[in-house]
């Protein structure tokens, strides 16, 4: 199936719900990243307009919206890679675990350690090895002892799920997998660090659709032990993977909660006319 | 019209369109051919010249030896190859850091004006005259000393290098993708150590490129010589007093008045020309293979 047929299935209006134990518990979930009136500009132009969400412990939330409705935007200011970009600004909370990452006094550095960040496109450092690849963020946390290195780099492919395809081709090159894998040492490289949060950025829009499940897959297991957000063009992903569902349009929050309820019985009507395709 | 029009086999004024474009065709390919003729053919004319006029005196003695005096036939030029060598590596090494480290500040920290203000001081400098340099390096540093010396000749010649790494390394530093710089912050890796981890050894072939350029660009420069490390008949590896370079020497030999001079110095440019060849494409051999890998 090409990208693009899968792109168009996306959009189709009889989307098939399919939600294995995306039940909305009856208990509320803890918190684990509460944003609180969140604004994001480049430059004068306002990416992110007036956000407020609490994102969940151990759960995978989901940010949905047509293109250039500032859901990258938004999850960059989450470990505060929005403000890498030149001119670019952040207005409001962010909360994790009770502290401000935007707080005065904070080293953006720290909260990057906290929380990890996959790309859309995988982007394996090309001079490093597989192995030095994984290596490469934790190393610098703490112990330089070889062993306890090896350790976590095997810990960590095994969770990304690609030690058993990598294992005898550690010293090879990170570029040299297929694109898939690639983006899968990226997200071993990302767990290495043991963040407590892990944000994707459409981790499977590069990536063709056996890859693309493979990835799924993992999410459902990772989700034990680190809380997720994906960013996701792909309204079946959201259904499939997620446990709680935003939808973003033109920078504004629309709507937020639980993925059953967000795709099966929406509030507001612009969430509805996205979700069976009739915009965006 | 079902006909084969797209190569042009139909007839009226489509066929004549169509020959009217391959005409032009035709002339630009004569053109192109044309201008790379005249490189080739220049650059072929001045390697069989110096290498007709100075090959025949190039022997052992003469890149072994010291020079005699003049009249005398024989000896060589021994000690201006070790003192172009030492001059240049010294010069390489102030040089090195300073443009690369100005590169950095230029490409990693552009939200500041200054970055392109360095920028555009480092396009001017390329373009200053040698001589001008070697002027100022003689303010510098031999006035102060108070002797002309290698470690001047150094400077003069880092003052010529610096600017030609600075573009090159700056070019370098803006084909790496923001995306593997990202991936870096984004591990929570400081940002000087995502420079020294991922940006610089990502750009490191196109450092090393431009490091070369700089250093044939500089070991075949005599004008910043001429007040700087001067040029000397014997032996000195101490880079505090006057040391021969080998442009200095041709210099010196091509304007003096002995028909042994005038041969002595098509050798030692022959000589010269091959370092820089050589070493060019040592590096490339070199880059590709890495490439390779």
């Amino acid at each position: 199936m090409s990208k693009e047929g899968y792109a168009v299935e996306g959009r189709q209006r009889d989307i098939d719900f399919h939600l294995p134990g995306n039940q909305p518990e009856m208990t509320p979930d803890e918190t684990r990243l509460r944003v609180e009136e969140l604004r994001a500009y480049y430059g004068k132009s306002l990416a992110v307009n007036n956000v407020t969400l609490s994102i969940k412990t151990k759960k995978v939330t989901a940010i949905i919206g047509p293109s250039g409705c500032g859901k990258s935007t938004f999850i960059r200011c989450l470990n505060r890679m929005h403000e890498v970009t030149p001119g670019a600004r952040v207005e409001g909370k962010v909360l994790l675990d009770g502290g401000d990452l935007y707080g005065s006094g904070i080293d953006p550095v720290e909260v990057r350690r906290r929380v990890g960040m996959v790309f859309q496109k995988p982007n394996p450092f090309p001079t490093m090895s597989i192995y030095d690849n994984v290596a490469a963020g934790f190393k610098l946390n703490g112990s330089r002892d070889r062993r306890i290195i090896e350790d976590k780099v095997e810990k960590s492919l095994k969770m990304a799920a690609l030690w058993e395809e990598v294992r005898s081709d550690l010293h090879k090159p990170g570029t040299s997998l297929s694109g898939g894998q690639q983006q899968r040492l990226c997200i071993a490289r990302a767990l290495a660090v043991d963040p407590e949060v892990l944000l994707m950025d459409e981790p499977c829009s590069a990536l063709d659709p056996i890859a693309t499940a493979k990835i799924e897959e993992l999410i459902h297991e990772l989700k034990d032990s680190v809380t997720i957000v994906i960013v996701t063009h792909n309204m079946q992903q959201a259904a499939r993977v997620s446990d709680y569902t935003a939808f973003f349009y033109l920078g504004e929050l629309v709507e937020f909660g639980a993925t059953g309820d967000i795709f099966t019985t929406p509030e507001k009507r612009q969430t509805e006319d996205y979700i069976t395709g009739r915009f965006g | 019209m079902a006909g084969n029009t797209l190569y042009g086999a139909g007839t009226g004024a489509s066929r004549q369109h169509y020959l009217y474009r391959k005409g032009i065709e035709w002339l630009a390919w004569i053109g192109m051919l044309f201008c790379i003729g005249v490189i080739v053919f220049i650059l072929l004319m001045i390697l069989g010249y110096v290498l007709y006029q100075g090959a025949s005196y190039i022997n052992w003695e003469f890149l072994t030896a010291l020079p005699l005096p003049a009249g005398e036939t024989g000896g060589g030029i021994a000690n201006a190859l070790v003192g172009s060598a030492m001059v240049v590596v010294v010069a390489t090494l102030m040089a090195v850091p300073i443009g690369v480290g100005a590169a950095i500040f230029v490409n990693e920290f552009p939200s500041a004006q200054l970055g392109r203000f360095v920028r555009f001081l480092a396009e001017v400098l390329t373009g200053v005259p040698s001589i001008v340099v070697g002027l100022f390096a003689y303010a510098l540093v031999v006035r102060p000393l108070g002797s002309f010396s290698g470690l001047s000749g150094s400077v003069a010649y880092a003052f010529i290098m610096i600017p030609i790494i600075l573009i090159t390394a700056h070019e370098a530093f803006r084909l790496v993708p923001v995306s593997l710089r990202e991936a870096s912050l984004a591990l929570g890796i400081p940002k000087w150590r995502t420079i020294l981890w991922v940006v610089l050894p990502v750009s490191s072939r196109a450092l090393l490129t431009g490091v070369v350029l700089a250093i044939a660009r500089a070991l075949g420069e005599a004008a910043p010589m001429l007040f700087t490390a001067f040029g000397n008949p014997f032996w000195n590896l101490n880079l505090k007093k006057p040391i021969a370079t080998v442009p200095l020497l041709i210099y010196t030999y091509a304007t003096g008045p002995y028909e042994d001079w005038h041969r002595k110095a098509w050798a030692a440019s022959f000589v010269l020309l091959m370092v820089v060849l050589v070493t060019s494409v040592l590096t490339r051999v070199f880059l590709r293979g890495k490439s390779n890998e």
